[in-house]
C-alpha cells in the first residue's frame, strides 16, 4: 500500500520535472502559500514557547529583584540547600516509580481486556479509560476527600480489617505513597489504551506458532508479545516520563508539597519559590533543572518516532 | 529423539484439547475477576464524588458509612447552579475552551496541510520542531511567561495579568503542537491522487484544503478538536499563575481556591463542583469515545 503511493509520487515528480518552466512556476507559488499557511504556527512557537524557554535561562542568572546579573549564583545557592536535593530525589522517585507502575498496570489490564470476547471489550475499555478523561485537578479533589484524616473513606473501610487510622497525607512516607498512587491511577489507563492498540496489531499466527512449539503463556508474553510491542512500550514510557516528571496538578492539590516539603517535585517547588515566594529568578532556575531529563527522554522519543517513520 | 516426542504427544492429544479449553475458560474467568478489581480501583474516585455530592453537610459530618447515601439530597447541586460565582467559573471555562479550540484549528489545520503536502525549504525540520514543542511541559514555561506578560503589560499599558482572555494566547501553546502533529499524520494518509485530481481541475491550494482535505480527514479533525477542548478545559497551572480575581477564574482553579475556605472544607459542595467540572469532558467522551481514543493513540502510532 505504502509502496504504491511512493511510486506514484515519484512518477508524478518525474512527470513534473519534464516541464521545468511550469515546475518553477508552481514551486514559486507553492512556497509562498506554504509560508503563509505555516506563519501563525511559527509565530506561536517562536513567541510563546521558544522565546520563554530562552528567557527563563536569562531569568535564572538574575538576582531576586531582577536588577543585577549574578551568573550561576542562583544555581550555587540551590546546591547548598537541603530542600533542593530533597526535591531532586523526590522528583526522580516519583517519576520513575509512577511510570513503572503505570506501565505495569497498563500492560496487565490491557492483557485482560484483550483476553475477553471482542464483543465486551468496548464496554470495558470505555469504563477503564474514565480516570484519564476526568480533568486531573477535579479527580485529585476526590482523592483528597478519600484520604481525609477524620472522615476518610479509606480509613473507615480499613478499620473493619483492624488496620488503624493511617495519616495518608500527613505522614511523609504515606504522603509520598499517596501522590504516586494518584498519579498511577490517573496515568495507567493511557498505557492500557496504547498497549491494547499494540496488542491488536500482533499477528495471531505468531501466537499459534508459539503454541505449536509448546510455549506456555509466560513464554508467549516474553518471546512474542514484548518484542512485538517494544517500540510502543518505549515511546509510551518515555512520553509518560516527561509528563510525570513535569507533573504539577496532583502534588499541588493533594499535599502542596507538604508535610515539610517532603513531597515537592520540581514543578510545585518552582511554583512555591517563584510565584508564591515571588523570587522569579530562583523559581526559573528550579524549573530549568527539569531540562536535562526532559531532553534525554525527548531525544530517545524522537529517535523512535523517526525510526517508525522510516519503516512505514 | 523427535520421534519419541511425537509418540508421547500422540496418545495424550485428546486429553490436551480438553484441558486447553478448560484452561481458556479459567483464563476468561480470571480475566473478568481482575477486570472487575481494576474497574473498582479506577472508578472509586468518580463514584465517591457522586455519593458525596448527594449528601447534606450534616450527613457528611455525622461520620456515618461514607459509601452510602442515607438521605439523598440535591441541595448541593441547587446551591452551586444558582451561585453566580460558580456559574461565572463555568462560563469562563466554556468561553476559554471553545475559543481556544477555534484558534487551535485555525492555526494547526493550515500548517499541517502545508507540512504534509507542500514540501518546502525546512518543512521536515519544522515538523520535527512541532513535535518537540509538544514535549515541552507547561511547568517549564509558566515562570518566564508570567514575567513576559508582566513586561508586556508595563510596556503597552494593556492589562494582561489577572484577565481570563490572556489564557486564549497561552493555551494554544499546549494544544497547537499536538493537533498539528496528528493532523499531519491524517493528511499524509490521504492518497495523493485526490489532491492531484483537484489541482488538475484547477483548484487552488486553499480550495484543495477546504474542499478535499478537511472533509476527507474529518475524523482526525474531530479527534484533534476533542483533544484541544479537553486539554484547555483541564488546564490548571496557567490559570492558577495568571489569574487571581474571583471573577476571572476558570473552573478547576475556581473550585480549588474558592470552595476551600481556610481550613473549612465543605466537601459536599467541592465534590459537586468537581463532578460538574468533570462533566463536559465525560459527556464528550461518552458520545465520541472512538474519536477520543483515535486521537489518543495517534500521537505515538502515526507519523
Amino acid at each position: 500500500m505504502a509502496d504504491v503511493v511512493v511510486e506514484q509520487g515519484q512518477a508524478v515528480r518525474a512527470a513534473r520535472a519534464r516541464k521545468p518552466a511550469s515546475l518553477r512556476n508552481v514551486l514559486g507559488r507553492k512556497s509562498t502559500v506554504a509560508f503563509f499557511l505555516t506563519l501563525p504556527l511559527i509565530l506561536l512557537i517562536a513567541l510563546l514557547v521558544l522565546y520563554p524557554a530562552v528567557y527563563s535561562v536569562h531569568l535564572a542568572t538574575l538576582n531576586k529583584s531582577m536588577q543585577k546579573f549574578v551568573g550561576f549564583g542562583n544555581f550555587l545557592f540551590l546546591f547548598k540547600r537541603d530542600t533542593f536535593w530533597m526535591v531532586v530525589k523526590q522528583s526522580c522517585i516519583f517519576a520513575v516509580t509512577a511510570v513503572f507502575f503505570k506501565a505495569l498496570i497498563g500492560f496487565i489490564v490491557a492483557h485482560f481486556v484483550h483476553n475477553i470476547p471482542a464483543k465486551g471489550q468496548r464496554k470495558w475499555r470505555g469504563m477503564l479509560l474514565v480516570p484519564w478523561v476526568i480533568p486531573p485537578a477535579m479527580s485529585t479533589l476526590a482523592w483528597l476527600w478519600l484520604f481525609d484524616p477524620s472522615y476518610s473513606a479509606f480509613n473507615y473501610t480499613l478499620s473493619f480489617f483492624g488496620i488503624g487510622p493511617i495519616n495518608w497525607l500527613g505522614d511523609n512516607v504515606w504522603a509520598r505513597f499517596s501522590v504516586i498512587l494518584v498519579n498511577v491511577w490517573y496515568g495507567a489507563p493511557f498505557f492500557m489504551i496504547m498497549y491494547l492498540a499494540a496488542l491488536k496489531s500482533v499477528p495471531d499466527q505468531l501466537y499459534e506458532a508459539a503454541a505449536i512449539d509448546g510455549a506456555n503463556w509466560w513464554q508467549k508474553i516474553w518471546y512474542v508479545t514484548l518484542p512485538m510491542m517494544r517500540n510502543i512500550i518505549a515511546i509510551t514510557a518515555l512520553f509518560s516520563l516527561i509528563v510525570t516528571f513535569a507533573n504539577f496538578d496532583i502534588v499541588r492539590i493533594l499535599t502542596s508539597g507538604g508535610p515539610l516539603d517532603q513531597t515537592h517535585i520540581f514543578a510545585t517547588w518552582a511554583f512555591k519559590v517563584g510565584i508564591e515566594g515571588s523570587d522569579i529568578p530562583l523559581g526559573a532556575s528550579v524549573s530549568l533543572f527539569m531540562v536535562p531529563i526532559l531532553a534525554i527522554a525527548a531525544i530517545f522519543i524522537l529517535r523512535d518516532v523517526s525510526k517508525r517513520g522510516n519503516e512505514a | 529423539m523427535s520421534t519419541l516426542a511425537i509418540d508421547k504427544a500422540g496418545p495424550s492429544r485428546k486429553v490436551k484439547y480438553g484441558s486447553m479449553s478448560r484452561d481458556r475458560a479459567w483464563a476468561l474467568r480470571w480475566s473478568y475477576f481482575f477486570l472487575v478489581l481494576f474497574a473498582i480501583f479506577f472508578l472509586t474516585p468518580p463514584i465517591y464524588m457522586l455519593i458525596t455530592s448527594l449528601k447534606s453537610s450534616a450527613e457528611i459530618s455525622a461520620a456515618t458509612n461514607p459509601w452510602w447515601v442515607f438521605h439523598p439530597t440535591l441541595s448541593n447541586y441547587v446551591e452551586l447552579l444558582t451561585s453566580n460565582q460558580f456559574l461565572r467559573f463555568f462560563w469562563n471555562s466554556s468561553i476559554v475552551s471553545l475559543a481556544v479550540v477555534l484558534v487551535t484549528m485555525l492555526i494547526s489545520v493550515p500548517a499541517a496541510f502545508a507540512l504534509a503536502r507542500m514540501k518546502f525549504w525546512g518543512s521536515t525540520t519544522l515538523a520535527t520542531g512541532v513535535f518537540l514543542t509538544y514535549l515541552i511541559p507547561d511547568s517549564l514555561l509558566f515562570i518566564p511567561l508570567f514575567k513576559m506578560l508582566a513586561m508586556v503589560q508595563d510596556l503597552t499599558g494593556i492589562t494582561l495579568l489577572n484577565r481570563w482572555y490572556v489564557l486564549l494566547f497561552i493555551y494554544p501553546t499546549l494544544t497547537v503542537p499536538f493537533c498539528t502533529w496528528i493532523m499531519i499524520g491524517y493528511f499524509a494518509s490521504i492518497p495523493k491522487e485526490l489532491d492531484e485530481a483537484a489541482l488538475i481541475d484547477g483548484a487552488s491550494w486553499l480550495q484543495t484544503l477546504t474542499r478535499i482535505f478537511i472533509p476527507v480527514a474529518l475524523p482526525g479533525l474531530i479527534a484533534a478538536t476533542i483533544f484541544a477542548f479537553t486539554v484547555s478545559w483541564a488546564q490548571f497551572l496557567y490559570p492558577l499563575v495568571f489569574t487571581t480575581s474571583v471573577d476571572q477564574l476558570v473552573l478547576p482553579v475556581g473550585i480549588t481556591t474558592t470552595l476551600i475556605k481556610g481550613d473549612v472544607f465543605n466537601w459536599g459542595q467541592i465534590m459537586t463542583g468537581a463532578l460538574l467540572g468533570a462533566a463536559p469532558p465525560l459527556i464528550i467522551y461518552a458520545f465520541l469515545m472512538d474519536y477520543y481514543i483515535a486521537g489518543l493513540t495517534a500521537g505515538a502510532t502515526k507519523g
